[in-house]
């Protein structure tokens, strides 16, 4: 199990990489664009992205904005 | 009108998506505005939240072009990586390219605007950034290949209009062939059209419209007074003077002493 912070929460999870992190959460088909440790990650490098104890992860989706 | 990085808009009205009463009434407010650009943002989205999902649903329904912003960035590397997970959601290389460097003001950091138009652009993305009306800036920008200008008004959401006017006539002037945007600082339609007459290509704004009692009614007034501005510049003004000039002819007049 590694501990690792998704948008400041801390997260227990067992997904090997940033791909499998995002289904293991529940994101599972949603538009969300992702960040580790302050780095744009693009959907076609998820899963290369391997994730370790420590790592902070951001998931964004659309919002509102002027 | 000049165009945005090759896209002509059909109207040069740039409206955003926040801060409205409801989804329903920024729908209304859109439709009644007939904008062909709305901005929108990211934000962290929990995945038992699916707001930001409905809300891309909402936008997608609009028919309109997208600008995605970098709004809250205080920093290059924040806003490049922003930049980059928004061109990922929202399929565009448009950014609205925001940097803030004073927090009372919102004033953007045009040191730092500088330099992530610089990456940006090297990039690939069609930069719409968000600077003052400061000549020296803007030159920077256009030099590293901007093509838009977005010099504000005044400061976001204060609705005072055009707080520097002489400035902004310069920046016209200076850059004649660069497609201008006033973002930020409108508050009445008025000053939407003042902003046109003085040969603006569009107007960007949200809050003068969202923060109205009626959000939609006032987005038509603001189309209204977008597209008024735009006609008058076209239609060359006429140049104010000093004195009085009669209107009705003297010539023929009665002498009635």
């Amino acid at each position: 199990m590694k501990q690792i912070h998704v948008n400041s929460e801390q997260v227990n999870c067992e997904s090997l990489n940033l791909a499998e992190l995002l289904n293991e959460l529940g994101y599972a088909g949603a538009i969300v664009a992702t960040a580790v440790n302050g780095q744009f990650v693009a959907q076609t490098n998820r899963q290369q992205l391997v994730i370790k104890t420590g790592d902070q992860v951001e998931v964004l989706a659309p919002m509102q904005g002027g | 009108m000049r165009n945005f990085y090759g896209v002509e808009l059909d109207t040069p009205f740039m409206l955003g998506t926040a801060q409205y009463p409801s989804p329903q009434i920024l729908t209304d407010a859109f439709t009644r505005s007939r904008a062909s650009v709305a901005t929108v943002s990211l934000r962290r989205e929990a995945s038992s939240d699916k707001a930001g999902q409905y809300f891309w649903q909402l936008i997608q329904n609009l028919n309109v072009k997208v600008l995605p912003n970098t709004a809250g960035c205080h920093s290059v590397k924040e806003a490049v990586t922003t930049a980059h997970m928004a061109r990922e959601i929202f399929s565009t290389n448009w950014i609205k390219l925001e940097v803030i460097g004073e927090e009372d003001t919102l004033h953007p950091d045009v040191f730092a605007l500088v330099e992530a138009t610089r990456i940006l652009i090297e990039d690939g993305f069609d930069v719409f950034p968000y600077t003052t009306e400061d000549l020296v800036v803007a030159d920077r920008l256009v030099n590293l290949g901007c093509k838009v200008l977005m010099p504000w008004g005044a400061p976001i959401g204060s609705g005072m209009g055009l707080n520097n006017v002489f400035g902004l006539r310069a920046l016209r002037a200076h850059f004649p062939d660069i497609a201008m945007v006033i973002d930020a600082g409108i508050g009445l339609p008025s000053q939407a059209t003042q902003a046109m007459e003085l040969g603006m290509d569009a107007i960007l704004l949200n809050t003068a419209v969202a923060k109205a009692g009626d959000p939609a009614q006032m987005a038509e007034a603001f189309a209204c007074a977008i597209y008024a501005g735009q006609l008058a510049e076209a239609a060359c003004p006429m140049l104010p003077r000093d004195m009085a000039s009669p209107s009705t002819p003297v010539l023929g007049k009665g002498f009635l002493e």
